[in-house]
Protein backbone atom coordinates (compact mmCIF):
# COMPACT_ATOMS: atom_id res chain seq x y z
CA UNK A 1 0.00 0.00 0.00
CA UNK A 2 2.24 2.54 -0.89
CA UNK A 3 2.21 5.64 -3.44
CA UNK A 4 5.70 6.06 -3.37
CA UNK A 5 6.96 5.71 -7.51
CA UNK A 6 10.30 8.06 -6.76
CA UNK A 7 12.17 7.80 -3.15
CA UNK A 8 14.90 10.23 -2.49
CA UNK A 9 15.44 9.09 1.16
CA UNK A 10 18.12 6.54 1.09
CA UNK A 11 19.88 8.15 3.83
CA UNK A 12 17.15 7.43 6.22
CA UNK A 13 16.94 3.53 5.07
CA UNK A 14 17.76 1.80 1.61
CA UNK A 15 15.44 -0.96 0.02
CA UNK A 16 16.91 -4.35 0.65
CA UNK A 17 18.77 -6.12 -1.74
CA UNK A 18 17.66 -9.44 -3.36
CA UNK A 19 20.86 -10.96 -2.42
CA UNK A 20 20.90 -9.89 0.87
CA UNK A 21 17.15 -10.91 1.18
CA UNK A 22 17.22 -14.39 -0.53
CA UNK A 23 20.87 -14.76 1.50
CA UNK A 24 18.64 -14.59 4.96
CA UNK A 25 15.35 -16.25 4.34
CA UNK A 26 16.72 -20.00 5.17
CA UNK A 27 18.01 -18.80 8.54
CA UNK A 28 14.19 -17.03 9.16
CA UNK A 29 12.58 -20.99 8.22
CA UNK A 30 14.27 -24.40 8.05
CA UNK A 31 18.38 -22.39 9.77
CA UNK A 32 16.36 -21.62 12.70
CA UNK A 33 19.23 -22.20 15.28
CA UNK A 34 21.11 -20.88 18.31
CA UNK A 35 24.59 -20.69 17.33
CA UNK A 36 25.83 -21.28 20.53
CA UNK A 37 24.11 -24.79 19.93
CA UNK A 38 26.52 -27.60 19.38
CA UNK A 39 24.68 -29.92 17.11
CA UNK A 40 24.53 -29.66 13.27
CA UNK A 41 22.05 -26.78 13.19
CA UNK A 42 23.26 -24.88 16.02
CA UNK A 43 26.69 -25.15 14.11
CA UNK A 44 25.26 -23.87 10.84
CA UNK A 45 24.27 -20.81 12.15
CA UNK A 46 27.21 -20.34 13.93
CA UNK A 47 29.09 -20.46 10.25
CA UNK A 48 27.08 -18.03 9.04
CA UNK A 49 28.14 -15.83 11.02
CA UNK A 50 32.04 -16.52 11.03
CA UNK A 51 31.17 -16.31 7.24
CA UNK A 52 29.50 -13.04 7.84
CA UNK A 53 31.79 -11.45 10.12
CA UNK A 54 34.88 -12.68 7.38
CA UNK A 55 33.01 -10.58 4.83
CA UNK A 56 32.92 -7.27 6.94
CA UNK A 57 36.21 -8.02 7.70
CA UNK A 58 37.49 -7.95 3.74
CA UNK A 59 35.12 -4.67 3.21
CA UNK A 60 36.91 -2.99 5.96
CA UNK A 61 40.41 -4.31 5.83
CA UNK A 62 40.50 -5.47 9.32
CA UNK A 63 40.25 -9.13 10.75
CA UNK A 64 37.03 -11.32 11.62
CA UNK A 65 38.15 -11.03 15.42
CA UNK A 66 37.90 -7.19 15.35
CA UNK A 67 33.93 -7.04 14.28
CA UNK A 68 31.18 -6.96 16.91
CA UNK A 69 27.99 -7.37 15.78
CA UNK A 70 24.86 -4.94 17.35
CA UNK A 71 21.89 -4.47 16.91
CA UNK A 72 21.96 -1.13 15.20
CA UNK A 73 24.46 1.80 14.35
CA UNK A 74 23.77 3.93 17.28
CA UNK A 75 24.07 0.58 19.53
CA UNK A 76 27.34 0.47 18.19
CA UNK A 77 27.27 4.97 18.68
CA UNK A 78 26.43 4.23 22.40
CA UNK A 79 28.62 1.58 23.38
CA UNK A 80 32.07 3.46 22.41
CA UNK A 81 30.50 6.71 23.39
CA UNK A 82 29.43 5.20 27.37
CA UNK A 83 32.95 3.32 27.81
CA UNK A 84 34.99 6.55 27.63
CA UNK A 85 35.39 10.15 29.89
CA UNK A 86 37.11 12.25 27.91
CA UNK A 87 36.35 13.08 24.42
CA UNK A 88 36.96 15.54 21.42
CA UNK A 89 33.91 15.41 18.46
CA UNK A 90 32.72 17.18 16.11
CA UNK A 91 29.74 19.39 16.67
CA UNK A 92 27.62 17.84 13.68
CA UNK A 93 27.88 14.01 15.32
CA UNK A 94 24.46 12.05 14.61
CA UNK A 95 22.23 12.56 18.01
CA UNK A 96 23.55 8.96 18.78
CA UNK A 97 27.46 9.79 19.23
CA UNK A 98 26.04 13.48 20.49
CA UNK A 99 23.41 12.38 23.17
CA UNK A 100 24.75 8.87 23.82
CA UNK A 101 27.99 10.40 26.33
CA UNK A 102 28.29 10.21 29.57
CA UNK A 103 26.73 13.02 32.04
CA UNK A 104 30.22 13.19 33.67
CA UNK A 105 31.84 13.13 30.51
CA UNK A 106 34.33 15.93 29.32
CA UNK A 107 33.21 16.87 25.61
CA UNK A 108 35.15 19.16 23.45
CA UNK A 109 33.29 20.07 20.08
CA UNK A 110 35.03 20.93 16.82
CA UNK A 111 33.44 23.23 14.68
CA UNK A 112 32.79 22.66 10.89
CA UNK A 113 32.36 25.78 9.33
CA UNK A 114 30.43 27.02 6.57
CA UNK A 115 30.88 24.08 4.52
CA UNK A 116 30.35 20.96 7.31
CA UNK A 117 34.39 19.68 7.19
CA UNK A 118 36.18 19.37 10.76
CA UNK A 119 39.83 21.08 10.64
CA UNK A 120 42.60 18.67 11.50
CA UNK A 121 44.70 21.80 12.52
CA UNK A 122 41.78 22.48 15.39
CA UNK A 123 41.62 18.33 16.52
CA UNK A 124 45.40 18.37 17.14
CA UNK A 125 45.07 21.79 19.23
CA UNK A 126 42.25 20.01 21.08
CA UNK A 127 44.33 16.81 21.78
CA UNK A 128 45.91 16.99 25.44
CA UNK A 129 47.01 13.22 26.97
CA UNK A 130 43.65 13.69 29.42
CA UNK A 131 42.16 13.15 25.79
CA UNK A 132 40.59 8.97 26.03
CA UNK A 133 38.48 9.16 22.62
CA UNK A 134 38.17 11.29 19.40
CA UNK A 135 35.29 10.30 17.46
CA UNK A 136 34.37 12.34 13.87
CA UNK A 137 31.49 10.51 11.62
CA UNK A 138 33.11 9.28 8.51
CA UNK A 139 30.58 11.06 5.98
CA UNK A 140 27.97 13.73 7.64
CA UNK A 141 24.50 12.26 7.63
CA UNK A 142 22.24 15.17 6.25
CA UNK A 143 24.93 17.06 3.94
CA UNK A 144 26.91 14.18 3.27
CA UNK A 145 30.49 15.65 3.64
CA UNK A 146 33.15 13.11 3.82
CA UNK A 147 35.78 14.29 6.66
CA UNK A 148 39.26 13.91 6.54
CA UNK A 149 39.09 10.56 8.20
CA UNK A 150 42.65 9.45 7.58
CA UNK A 151 44.31 12.87 8.23
CA UNK A 152 42.45 12.69 11.45
CA UNK A 153 43.73 8.61 11.76
CA UNK A 154 47.13 9.69 11.45
CA UNK A 155 46.77 12.81 14.45
CA UNK A 156 45.07 10.37 16.43
CA UNK A 157 47.84 7.67 16.06
CA UNK A 158 50.60 10.42 16.98
CA UNK A 159 48.76 10.11 20.24
CA UNK A 160 48.54 6.39 20.28
CA UNK A 161 50.84 5.67 23.07
CA UNK A 162 49.51 8.33 25.40
CA UNK A 163 46.07 6.45 24.54
CA UNK A 164 43.97 8.54 22.60
CA UNK A 165 41.47 6.26 20.59
CA UNK A 166 39.95 7.14 17.05
CA UNK A 167 36.46 6.13 16.79
CA UNK A 168 34.52 7.21 13.08
CA UNK A 169 30.38 6.55 12.99
CA UNK A 170 30.29 5.35 9.62
CA UNK A 171 26.95 4.76 9.43
CA UNK A 172 26.39 7.02 6.15
CA UNK A 173 29.50 5.91 4.60
CA UNK A 174 30.41 2.36 4.36
CA UNK A 175 29.23 0.55 1.28
CA UNK A 176 29.19 4.28 -0.35
CA UNK A 177 33.13 5.60 0.19
CA UNK A 178 36.09 3.11 0.36
CA UNK A 179 37.03 2.37 3.56
CA UNK A 180 40.33 0.98 4.93
CA UNK A 181 40.38 0.72 8.60
CA UNK A 182 44.18 -0.10 8.70
CA UNK A 183 45.56 2.20 6.09
CA UNK A 184 43.05 5.36 7.61
CA UNK A 185 43.64 4.30 11.03
CA UNK A 186 41.02 3.99 12.62
CA UNK A 187 40.78 2.06 15.81
CA UNK A 188 36.89 1.59 16.20
CA UNK A 189 34.08 2.17 13.29
CA UNK A 190 30.18 1.31 13.67
CA UNK A 191 28.24 0.93 10.73
CA UNK A 192 24.49 -0.30 10.06
CA UNK A 193 23.32 -2.38 7.53
CA UNK A 194 19.81 -0.58 6.39
CA UNK A 195 22.00 1.89 5.14
CA UNK A 196 23.43 -0.41 2.51
CA UNK A 197 20.20 -2.73 1.39
CA UNK A 198 20.79 -4.77 4.33
CA UNK A 199 17.97 -5.14 6.58
CA UNK A 200 16.89 -3.14 9.40
CA UNK A 201 17.90 -3.81 13.49
CA UNK A 202 21.31 -4.87 12.74
CA UNK A 203 24.33 -3.08 12.68
CA UNK A 204 28.79 -3.44 13.63
CA UNK A 205 31.37 -2.37 15.31
CA UNK A 206 34.90 -2.52 14.54
CA UNK A 207 37.29 -2.57 17.43
CA UNK A 208 41.41 -2.99 16.33
CA UNK A 209 42.24 -6.16 18.46
CA UNK A 210 45.14 -4.12 20.28
CA UNK A 211 42.61 -1.60 21.98
CA UNK A 212 39.57 -4.00 22.45
CA UNK A 213 40.81 -4.93 26.11
CA UNK A 214 40.10 -0.70 26.91
CA UNK A 215 36.05 -1.99 25.79
CA UNK A 216 33.73 -3.03 28.38
CA UNK A 217 30.68 -5.26 27.87
CA UNK A 218 27.89 -3.40 26.57
CA UNK A 219 25.56 -6.21 27.62
CA UNK A 220 26.65 -8.97 29.65
CA UNK A 221 25.20 -12.13 29.78
CA UNK A 222 26.67 -15.41 27.51
CA UNK A 223 29.71 -15.36 25.58
CA UNK A 224 28.19 -14.23 22.35
CA UNK A 225 30.83 -11.83 20.36
CA UNK A 226 33.44 -12.39 22.48
CA UNK A 227 31.53 -11.75 25.73
CA UNK A 228 31.16 -8.56 24.79
CA UNK A 229 27.72 -8.17 23.75
CA UNK A 230 25.61 -10.73 25.39
CA UNK A 231 22.12 -12.36 23.94
CA UNK A 232 21.42 -14.77 20.89
CA UNK A 233 22.67 -13.69 17.39
CA UNK A 234 20.18 -12.10 15.46
CA UNK A 235 21.50 -14.77 12.78
CA UNK A 236 19.34 -13.32 9.77
CA UNK A 237 20.10 -9.87 10.18
CA UNK A 238 23.83 -10.71 10.62
CA UNK A 239 23.60 -13.04 7.06
CA UNK A 240 21.85 -9.86 5.68
CA UNK A 241 24.33 -7.55 7.34
CA UNK A 242 26.88 -9.52 5.47
CA UNK A 243 25.86 -10.45 2.18
CA UNK A 244 24.52 -6.79 1.38
CA UNK A 245 28.05 -5.30 2.47
CA UNK A 246 29.63 -7.68 0.43
CA UNK A 247 27.72 -6.49 -2.67
CA UNK A 248 27.49 -2.76 -1.51
CA UNK A 249 31.35 -2.33 -2.07
CA UNK A 250 31.84 -4.40 -5.22
CA UNK A 251 32.34 -1.86 -7.83
CA UNK A 252 31.59 0.76 -5.62
CA UNK A 253 33.66 3.38 -8.08
CA UNK A 254 31.36 2.59 -10.93
CA UNK A 255 28.64 2.85 -8.58
CA UNK A 256 29.16 5.93 -7.69
CA UNK A 257 29.91 7.26 -11.15
CA UNK A 258 26.76 6.72 -11.62
CA UNK A 259 25.17 8.43 -8.67
CA UNK A 260 27.40 11.43 -9.16
CA UNK A 261 25.64 12.29 -13.09
CA UNK A 262 22.13 11.97 -11.62
CA UNK A 263 23.37 14.50 -8.55
CA UNK A 264 24.68 16.74 -11.02
CA UNK A 265 21.69 16.70 -13.22
CA UNK A 266 19.61 17.37 -9.95
CA UNK A 267 22.05 20.11 -8.94
CA UNK A 268 22.12 22.20 -11.62
CA UNK A 269 18.23 22.16 -12.21
CA UNK A 270 17.55 22.72 -8.93
CA UNK A 271 20.46 25.83 -8.52
CA UNK A 272 19.18 26.76 -11.52
CA UNK A 273 15.63 28.24 -9.13
CA UNK A 274 16.22 31.38 -7.22
CA UNK A 275 17.47 31.80 -3.66
CA UNK A 276 18.06 28.48 -3.90
CA UNK A 277 21.46 27.37 -1.56
CA UNK A 278 23.17 24.07 -1.49
CA UNK A 279 23.89 23.33 2.16
CA UNK A 280 28.22 21.59 2.26
CA UNK A 281 30.35 20.95 -0.58
CA UNK A 282 30.31 19.51 -3.55
CA UNK A 283 33.71 18.14 -3.40
CA UNK A 284 34.55 15.32 -0.59
CA UNK A 285 30.80 14.33 -0.14
CA UNK A 286 28.85 11.57 -0.66
CA UNK A 287 28.09 10.95 -4.04
CA UNK A 288 24.10 10.18 -3.50
CA UNK A 289 23.52 13.02 -1.18
CA UNK A 290 21.77 16.72 -1.91
CA UNK A 291 20.88 19.22 0.70
CA UNK A 292 18.91 22.70 -0.39
CA UNK A 293 17.39 25.13 1.55
CA UNK A 294 14.77 27.46 -0.46
CA UNK A 295 14.00 30.64 0.75
CA UNK A 296 10.72 31.36 1.57
CA UNK A 297 9.24 27.86 2.17
CA UNK A 298 8.98 25.56 5.40
CA UNK A 299 10.48 22.42 4.63
CA UNK A 300 7.54 20.44 6.06
CA UNK A 301 5.11 21.75 4.10
CA UNK A 302 7.48 20.82 0.89
CA UNK A 303 7.80 17.13 2.23
CA UNK A 304 3.76 17.05 2.59
CA UNK A 305 3.45 18.31 -1.19
CA UNK A 306 6.30 15.89 -2.44
CA UNK A 307 4.66 13.12 -0.83
CA UNK A 308 1.46 14.11 -2.63
CA UNK A 309 3.75 13.93 -5.81
CA UNK A 310 4.59 10.16 -5.21
CA UNK A 311 8.22 11.71 -3.82
CA UNK A 312 9.78 10.68 -0.69
CA UNK A 313 12.84 12.79 1.16
CA UNK A 314 13.46 14.00 4.10
CA UNK A 315 14.12 17.80 5.83
CA UNK A 316 15.72 19.49 8.45
CA UNK A 317 12.76 21.46 9.82
CA UNK A 318 11.74 21.49 13.02
CA UNK A 319 8.97 20.14 12.23
CA UNK A 320 10.39 16.74 11.08
CA UNK A 321 13.10 16.63 13.53
CA UNK A 322 10.40 16.46 16.86
CA UNK A 323 12.32 19.06 18.75
CA UNK A 324 12.15 22.75 19.17
CA UNK A 325 15.12 23.66 16.60
CA UNK A 326 15.70 23.24 13.19
CA UNK A 327 18.70 20.48 12.67
CA UNK A 328 21.58 21.19 14.32
CA UNK A 329 23.49 20.25 11.03
CA UNK A 330 22.79 23.36 9.25
CA UNK A 331 22.67 25.38 12.67
CA UNK A 332 26.30 24.24 12.61
CA UNK A 333 26.71 25.61 9.63
CA UNK A 334 26.04 28.88 10.42
CA UNK A 335 22.46 28.62 8.77
CA UNK A 336 20.30 31.20 10.27
CA UNK A 337 16.67 29.55 11.61
CA UNK A 338 14.51 30.04 9.34
CA UNK A 339 16.63 29.21 6.23
CA UNK A 340 17.27 25.93 7.93
CA UNK A 341 13.44 25.43 8.29
CA UNK A 342 13.23 25.44 4.69
CA UNK A 343 16.17 22.15 3.83
CA UNK A 344 15.77 19.38 1.23
CA UNK A 345 17.36 16.61 1.53
CA UNK A 346 17.92 14.61 -1.31
CA UNK A 347 19.55 10.70 -1.30
CA UNK A 348 19.95 8.04 -3.57
CA UNK A 349 21.37 4.91 -3.87
CA UNK A 350 22.14 2.45 -6.57
CA UNK A 351 18.70 1.88 -7.03
CA UNK A 352 17.62 5.01 -7.71
CA UNK A 353 16.57 5.47 -11.53
CA UNK A 354 16.52 8.49 -14.19
CA UNK A 355 13.19 8.51 -14.50
CA UNK A 356 12.82 9.06 -10.81
CA UNK A 357 15.01 11.98 -11.08
CA UNK A 358 12.77 12.91 -14.18
CA UNK A 359 9.81 12.81 -11.88
CA UNK A 360 11.75 14.94 -8.98
CA UNK A 361 12.74 17.45 -11.31
CA UNK A 362 9.46 18.15 -13.02
CA UNK A 363 7.32 18.48 -9.63
CA UNK A 364 9.71 20.07 -7.51
CA UNK A 365 10.24 23.80 -8.85
CA UNK A 366 6.27 23.31 -9.11
CA UNK A 367 5.70 22.91 -5.47
CA UNK A 368 8.33 25.51 -4.56
CA UNK A 369 7.03 28.00 -6.30
CA UNK A 370 3.37 27.05 -4.93
CA UNK A 371 4.62 27.41 -2.05
CA UNK A 372 6.47 30.68 -2.12
CA UNK A 373 3.71 31.80 -3.87
CA UNK A 374 1.66 31.60 0.09
CA UNK A 375 4.61 32.79 1.74
CA UNK A 376 3.94 36.21 2.95
CA UNK A 377 8.07 36.22 3.30
CA UNK A 378 8.63 35.34 0.05
CA UNK A 379 8.70 38.75 -2.40
CA UNK A 380 10.53 37.87 -5.70
CA UNK B 1 0.36 12.20 11.46
CA UNK B 2 -2.47 14.44 10.26
CA UNK B 3 -6.31 14.24 10.06
CA UNK B 4 -7.84 13.65 6.72
CA UNK B 5 -9.23 17.48 7.29
CA UNK B 6 -6.21 18.58 7.64
CA UNK B 7 -4.53 17.15 4.25
CA UNK B 8 -8.03 18.65 2.61
CA UNK B 9 -7.03 22.27 3.29
CA UNK B 10 -3.38 21.62 3.27
CA UNK B 11 -4.03 20.41 -0.68
CA UNK B 12 -6.01 23.26 -1.53
CA UNK B 13 -6.47 25.74 1.03
CA UNK B 14 -9.27 28.43 0.84
CA UNK B 15 -8.59 32.20 0.50
CA UNK B 16 -4.76 32.37 -0.22
CA UNK B 17 -3.54 35.61 -1.61
CA UNK B 18 -3.28 39.00 -0.76
CA UNK B 19 -6.39 41.20 -0.50
CA UNK B 20 -5.58 44.07 -2.64
CA UNK B 21 -6.74 47.55 -1.23
CA UNK B 22 -7.47 45.58 2.21
CA UNK B 23 -8.96 47.31 5.24
CA UNK B 24 -6.90 45.84 7.45
CA UNK B 25 -4.17 43.29 7.85
CA UNK B 26 -2.47 41.41 10.88
CA UNK B 27 1.26 39.49 11.17
CA UNK B 28 1.81 37.36 13.61
CA UNK B 29 5.06 34.35 14.22
CA UNK B 30 8.02 34.76 13.27
CA UNK B 31 11.08 33.17 10.71
CA UNK B 32 12.71 31.82 13.29
CA UNK B 33 9.61 29.81 15.00
CA UNK B 34 9.45 28.68 11.48
CA UNK B 35 6.29 30.07 10.96
CA UNK B 36 4.60 32.80 10.12
CA UNK B 37 0.40 33.90 8.93
CA UNK B 38 -0.84 37.27 7.61
CA UNK B 39 -4.27 37.65 7.14
CA UNK B 40 -5.69 40.43 4.96
CA UNK B 41 -9.36 42.06 5.81
CA UNK B 42 -12.56 43.88 3.70
CA UNK B 43 -14.83 44.61 5.89
CA UNK B 44 -17.60 46.29 5.58
CA UNK B 45 -19.81 47.83 7.83
CA UNK B 46 -19.11 45.90 10.80
CA UNK B 47 -18.62 42.39 8.65
CA UNK B 48 -15.79 40.75 7.14
CA UNK B 49 -16.68 40.90 3.43
CA UNK B 50 -13.91 39.09 2.12
CA UNK B 51 -10.57 37.55 3.80
CA UNK B 52 -7.66 36.26 2.70
CA UNK B 53 -4.31 34.99 4.22
CA UNK B 54 -0.20 34.18 3.20
CA UNK B 55 1.41 31.65 5.77
CA UNK B 56 5.12 30.49 5.81
CA UNK B 57 4.92 27.32 8.02
CA UNK B 58 3.94 23.55 7.79
CA UNK B 59 1.18 21.44 6.95
CA UNK B 60 -0.39 22.53 9.94
CA UNK B 61 -0.27 26.26 9.53
CA UNK B 62 -1.30 25.95 6.57
CA UNK B 63 -4.29 24.06 7.12
CA UNK B 64 -5.50 26.18 10.75
CA UNK B 65 -5.22 29.66 7.98
CA UNK B 66 -7.22 28.31 5.89
CA UNK B 67 -9.73 26.95 8.32
CA UNK B 68 -9.42 30.49 10.14
CA UNK B 69 -10.49 32.43 7.27
CA UNK B 70 -13.31 30.17 6.41
CA UNK B 71 -14.88 30.49 9.65
CA UNK B 72 -14.63 34.34 9.72
CA UNK B 73 -15.36 34.81 6.19
CA UNK B 74 -18.99 37.03 6.41
CA UNK B 75 -18.77 37.36 10.18
CA UNK B 76 -19.15 40.45 12.52
CA UNK B 77 -16.09 41.87 13.88
CA UNK B 78 -17.43 40.58 17.41
CA UNK B 79 -18.16 37.09 15.78
CA UNK B 80 -14.68 37.39 14.40
CA UNK B 81 -13.14 38.10 17.50
CA UNK B 82 -14.73 34.93 19.15
CA UNK B 83 -13.22 32.92 17.07
CA UNK B 84 -10.86 30.48 19.85
CA UNK B 85 -8.08 27.73 18.56
CA UNK B 86 -10.36 25.20 19.96
CA UNK B 87 -12.80 25.68 16.77
CA UNK B 88 -10.13 25.55 14.40
CA UNK B 89 -8.79 22.47 15.79
CA UNK B 90 -12.42 21.26 16.11
CA UNK B 91 -12.95 21.88 12.44
CA UNK B 92 -9.92 19.99 11.16
CA UNK B 93 -10.97 16.85 13.00
CA UNK B 94 -7.70 17.10 15.71
CA UNK B 95 -4.39 18.36 15.49
CA UNK B 96 -0.86 16.55 16.65
CA UNK B 97 0.11 17.98 20.21
CA UNK B 98 2.87 19.45 19.17
CA UNK B 99 1.10 21.78 16.03
CA UNK B 100 -1.43 22.77 18.27
CA UNK B 101 0.46 26.29 18.38
CA UNK B 102 -0.50 26.75 14.77
CA UNK B 103 -4.21 27.08 16.10
CA UNK B 104 -3.66 29.57 18.06
CA UNK B 105 -1.41 31.07 15.92
CA UNK B 106 -4.13 30.91 13.76
CA UNK B 107 -6.42 32.84 16.28
CA UNK B 108 -4.19 35.34 16.89
CA UNK B 109 -3.65 36.25 13.35
CA UNK B 110 -7.32 37.15 12.84
CA UNK B 111 -7.46 39.01 16.57
CA UNK B 112 -4.08 40.89 14.70
CA UNK B 113 -6.03 41.40 11.62
CA UNK B 114 -8.86 43.05 13.71
CA UNK B 115 -6.86 44.94 15.74
CA UNK B 116 -5.22 46.53 12.78
CA UNK B 117 -9.08 47.49 11.44
CA UNK B 118 -9.91 49.42 14.68
CA UNK B 119 -6.29 51.28 14.78
CA UNK B 120 -6.71 52.46 11.23
CA UNK B 121 -10.71 53.90 12.32
CA UNK B 122 -9.04 55.66 15.19
CA UNK B 123 -9.90 53.39 17.81
CA UNK B 124 -7.99 52.02 20.64
CA UNK B 125 -7.94 48.27 19.93
CA UNK B 126 -6.93 47.08 23.20
CA UNK B 127 -10.63 47.99 24.15
CA UNK B 128 -11.81 45.33 21.78
CA UNK B 129 -8.83 42.78 21.15
CA UNK B 130 -7.08 40.99 23.67
CA UNK B 131 -3.42 41.56 21.55
CA UNK B 132 -1.27 38.64 21.13
CA UNK B 133 1.65 38.95 22.95
CA UNK B 134 5.16 38.66 21.31
CA UNK B 135 5.22 35.61 18.68
CA UNK B 136 8.31 34.14 20.14
CA UNK B 137 6.41 32.27 23.18
CA UNK B 138 5.01 29.56 20.71
CA UNK B 139 7.71 28.31 19.73
CA UNK B 140 10.59 29.29 22.30
CA UNK B 141 8.33 28.46 26.10
CA UNK B 142 5.73 25.95 25.59
CA UNK B 143 7.39 23.05 23.91
CA UNK B 144 5.55 23.46 21.21
CA UNK B 145 7.40 22.37 18.00
CA UNK B 146 6.44 23.27 14.66
CA UNK B 147 8.97 23.96 12.68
Amino acid sequence: MSNISAYFDNGATTKISDRALEAMLPFLREQYGNPSSIYTLGREAAKAISRAREQVALALNCEPGEIFFTGSGSEANNWILKSYGNIIMSEFEHHAVLHAVKSDSNITLLPVYDKGFVKVADLKAAITPETELVSVMFANNEIGTIQPIAEIGAACKEWREKGVLFHTDAVQAVGSVPIDVKAMNIDMLSLSAHKFHGPKGVGALYVRKAVQKSLSSFIQGGAQESGKRAGTENVAGIVGLGAALEEAVAGIDAKNAALLAKRERICSAVLALPKVRLNGDLQSRLAGNLNFSFAGIEGEALLLLLDMGGIAASSGSACTSGSLDPSHVLLALGLPHEIAHGSLRITMSRYTTDEEVDLLLAKLPLIVERLRTMSPIWNN
Amino acid sequence: MYTEQVMKHFANPQNVGELENADAIGEVGNARCGDIMKIYLKIEENVIKDVSFKTFGCGAAIATSSVATELIKGKTLEEALALSNKTVVQQLGGLPAPKLHCSVLAEQAVKAAIADYYRRQGVDPSLFVQIPEDDEHHCCGQGNNCG
